[in-house]
């Protein structure tokens, strides 16, 4: 396959950035995208020219640094994080565009690279059941009923890569901040928490400059990990009742 | 020089115990007069830093990735083992303890693994408090599955994202002690060298990858916990990020590398595609509970496979070889990763694999599927199957999966002693980053827990015990060490970018990876290791000669970061196969061909090997003293390891 690659390259947090033009050739329908971006990188460095950053770590779909906005969606044409999509997917002579995650709270770095640390202040606010090591109950002293394990389960799957954020046209981070909220709201472990946690991370979210939600439901559908929007229905609800009962904030 | 494990003395069920006692506390008012560094934030890191900073320590921690959810624990698929026994299934810590130390080929301490075992329950206990969302049965308790090389069901998961899901957990406590302020977070962070003074570490020297700056950062104790080499061969299933730079610059400064060679290669991994492939993708062992593995029974089926002529499922049932069931009838497809690997090498050998390259071998679940259906399999295994499809471009559920092994964890690594202490005062090894609990093998669902036991319940003893004897003053930054050692840095990062050769880094790593594959991989002969020694060493110098690295170091350079990494792992190679040179016999992972019994299996030589290989750095260039730690059975009989 022959590829042109329209990237964005950006040197760094100032600078204004734009896009530039590359033609990768050889790329064979079962190089996973970013191969085929390695391939490109080492004829770039072998000429010479600085090659292109991006992150990345894990290359199986798991841990969330792959990011990617390409042909307009983020992780690509697939529900799937950009790591696991594979040139199959695309025709032979097709341009594609590849851009950074384009939101205010995630600021560009260099090139496609952007900084994602709001989503762990997000989680420092309050994402998390506050107990010590040792000192708990046995495992099985908390009967969990599996439905409400499984529901639970779904929302944990969040690998926070940040692409409901990009997805928004209000680059909200409701999908990801509901994840997380509905996770400790479902389960018994969570219980005690439970107001301050919905009040603590909605009010972090707000802070660090993430849009608000207007239901349009593009986070699901670009979700590689398919994180449902009921979370954010129920997150709205945590927080609602919380407001109006709890005396933290 | 003799090593002392520190295992303490008496009854296996009571050392812990005991040590624990008999290890001294820092005051409660005096803790928040110590600081501690964690590097890594992995299941080790993140553990052991939330727990030193629920205890009142000021923990610095560090890691590479943009954040620290981030680390390698989180492609962990199965699940982690304890011994609970809430099956009811004849389990037991002593079980847990007997199976780990056969599983390693007797080549771990015994009384590590004892507490190894014995905190296995407690981190259970600890995940679920944490809101981890374990699998659970309908009654509203924990469910179990079995895993590689296990008879009884002792394995917990959260479907197939285990690892996932305790890293996010102990992610969680790690953050709620940023929150706290007790931790300070330094992510895109990768730690370049270790500052010892008067034998004792006092700090670590680190790059910030954003803008370049090195910076010096001083504590009374320093954690590595930093993860395995598996990256030597350059395609394995680490993360592409993974490396050994934290533990080898503190193997140049002085702590002692163990056991090296000990690679554990998994049997379930996607095979290669090309030359392009940048990493393996591994699937997870569990499959082995249902999948059946098999080749073909002739050459002459596997060509016309392997042509495209005929496809998997055309073949009868009796022209299949499901050479695990028919070698090993009591383990059948569950025998220990080693195990299933060697076999799927020697009949991928014989010309009997299933693929383009003939390299790799079926895992089916045809007759799974005709047995539970496949609502049942879609339910255990969905998101493997689907990864599987996404990688490959085929339906498991249609066509049997292909598989081949691939490098997945190091068992080896930095020494340390009951402790988790280096042989340098001070520094301590954490998680898959030291060698002790696995031997020379380790079993599947053992890492997580092997990780977090050393983080959430064995460091918070050990560290005290050394804290409590240093003084509670601040660490002196402006002594002239650090200012050395970081001179020492920033001259090494000059000397790549000045190089300015012709080829990309990945070249050299491409090359170090092949000679690791072929020679100190799933087989190894003497020859062979020779030559690889060579290899490595002329390699080496052609990397330091002709290696490309673009851009300054004052800027996110990715291919600086990777220039630094391979420069250690060309390092480490060599030392690994120095390691596994000297090894005259062959033991789990480590499989000499000119030591074999007569079926083939792995032949231990107890008598001169039963010991910890442990190797000093002595200097730039000049070959590692080999210092050895006899290991002691006082509790389990040697015997020849077997699952037929």
């Amino acid at each position: 396959m022959k590829l042109t690659l329209k990237i964005w390259r950006q040197k760094n947090a100032t600078d204004k950035g734009g896009f530039a033009t590359y033609v990768a050739d050889h790329v064979s329908k079962d190089m996973s995208f970013l191969e085929m971006l390695d391939v490109l990188n080492d004829q770039l460095t072998e000429k010479g020219e600085d090659p292109v950053h991006f992150d990345h770590d894990c290359r199986e779909g798991i841990c969330g640094m792959c990011s990617l906005y390409i042909n307009g969606k983020p992780h690509g044409p697939q529900q799937t994080t950009t790591c696991q999509l594979h040139m199959r997917s695309f025709s032979d002579g097709e341009t594609i565009t590849i851009e950074p995650w384009r939101a205010k709270a995630f600021p560009v770095v260099k090139d496609l690279v952007v900084n994602r640390s709001a989503f762990d202040r997000i989680i420092q606010a309050g994402g998390y059941v506050s107990v010590n090591t040792g000192g708990v109950p046995d495992a099985n002293e908390i009967p969990i009923p599996k439905t409400v394990a499984d529901l639970a389960m779904d929302a944990a799957q969040c690998i926070g890569c940040g692409a409901c954020v990009a997805a928004c046209k209000n680059a909200s981070a409701m999908l990801f901040t509901s994840a997380k909220v509905s996770q400790l709201a479902l389960l018994p472990q969570g219980q005690v928490e439970r107001k301050t946690r919905a009040e603590k991370m909605v009010a972090q979210m707000d802070a660090e400059g993430f849009g608000a939600c207007t239901n349009t439901g593009a986070c699901e559908a670009e979700c590689p990990k398919g994180i449902s929007i009921t979370n954010i229905a129920r997150m709205n609800r945590e927080y609602f009742s919380a407001v109006v009962s709890s005396d933290n904030m | 020089m003799i090593l002392d494990s520190k295992i303490p003395a008496g009854p296996l069920a009571e050392k812990w115990t005991k040590h624990k006692f008999s290890s001294k506390l820092v005051n409660p008012a005096n803790k928040r007069k110590y600081d501690v560094i964690v590097v890594g934030t992995g299941l080790a890191g993140a553990s052991a830093a939330a727990s030193l900073a629920e205890l009142g320590y000021n923990v610095k921690a560090f890691c590479f990735q943009d954040s620290p959810r981030r680390a390698h624990s989180i492609a962990a698929q199965g699940g982690i083992n304890a011994a609970k026994n809430y099956q009811n299934d004849g389990d037991s810590i002593y079980r847990l303890f007997y199976d780990t130390i056969k599983g390693g080929d007797y080549r771990a301490r015994e009384g590590n693994v004892y507490r190894l075992a014995e905190v296995s329950v407690k981190i259970i206990d600890q995940c679920v408090a944490q809101g981890v969302p374990f699998a659970r049965e309908y009654g509203g308790l924990l469910a179990n599955r079995s895993f590689g090389g296990a008879q009884v069901s002792r394995t917990f998961y959260a479907r197939g994202q285990t690892g996932q899901q305790l890293l996010l957990g102990a992610y969680s406590a790690l953050s709620r002690q940023v929150a706290n302020g007790k931790v300070k977070l330094f992510p895109r962070t990768e730690m370049m060298d270790v500052v010892v003074i008067d034998g004792q570490a006092k700090g670590i020297v680190t790059r910030n990858l954003i803008t370049g700056a090195v910076e010096t950062h001083a504590a009374h104790a320093v954690l590595l916990c930093t993860g395995g080499y598996g990256n030597v061969f350059f395609l394995s299933t680490n993360a592409m990020g993974s490396n050994v730079t934290a533990a080898w610059r503190a193997h140049k400064r002085g702590a002692f590398f163990a056991n090296p060679c000990f690679t554990q290669i998994h049997p379930t991994c996607i095979p290669v595609s090309g030359d392009h492939q940048s990493k393996l993708t591994l699937m997870s062992e569990s499959l082995r509970n249902d999948g059946r593995v098999w080749v073909p029974a002739t050459q002459e089926i596997a060509e016309k496979l392997r042509k495209g002529q005929i496809k998997a499922n055309d073949i009868k049932e009796e022209d299949r070889d499901y050479f695990l069931e028919r070698k090993y009838p009591s383990f059948g497809n569950l025998v220990p990763r080693d195990v299933a690997s060697r076999n799927a090498k020697y009949v991928c050998d014989e010309g009997r694999g299933v693929n383009e390259t003939g390299e790799a071998v079926f895992l089916d679940f045809r007759d799974a599927i005709k047995r539970d259906t496949r609502k049942i399999i879609e339910q255990k295994y969905g998101n493997l199957f689907d990864m599987y499809k996404q990688i490959t471009g085929e339906d498991p559920y249609e066509m049997p999966m292909m598989i081949y092994p691939a490098v997945h964890y190091t068992m080896g690594g930095l020494w340390v002693d009951y402790n988790l202490m280096t042989t340098v005062p001070g520094l301590y090894a954490l998680g898959e980053a030291n060698f002790s609990e696995h031997g020379a093998n380790r079993l599947g669902a053992s890492a997580l827990m092997q990780g977090l036991a050393d983080g959430y319940f064995v460091i918070p003893y050990t560290v005290g015990d050394y804290l409590a004897q240093l003084a509670p003053t601040k660490v002196d930054e402006n002594h002239p060490e650090f200012a050395r050692a970081k001179e020492e840095v920033k001259q090494g990062i000059e000397r790549l970018l000045k190089i300015n050769g012709n080829k990309p880094v990945d070249y050299f790593h491409k090359r170090l990876g092949k000679i690791m594959w072929d020679k100190c991989g799933m087989a190894r002969t003497e020859v062979g290791l020779k030559e690889a020694k060579a290899d490595i060493q002329a390699l080496k110098k052609e990397f330091w000669t002709n290696v490309k690295v673009l851009g300054t170091n004052e800027e996110l350079n990715q291919t600086l970061e990777k220039a630094n990494r391979v420069a250690d792992f060309l390092e480490l190679g060599e030392l690994m196969v120095d390691d596994a040179l000297n090894r005259n016999e062959s033991c789990g992972g480590h499989f000499r061909e000119e030591y074999q019994t007569p079926d083939g299996e792995a032949l231990r030589d107890d008598e001169n090997f039963a010991y910890v290989a442990a190797w000093k750095y002595l200097g730039e260039g000049k070959e590692e003293e080999l210092v050895k730690e006899e290991l002691v059975f006082e509790n389990v009989k040697l015997t020849q390891r077997s699952y037929k």
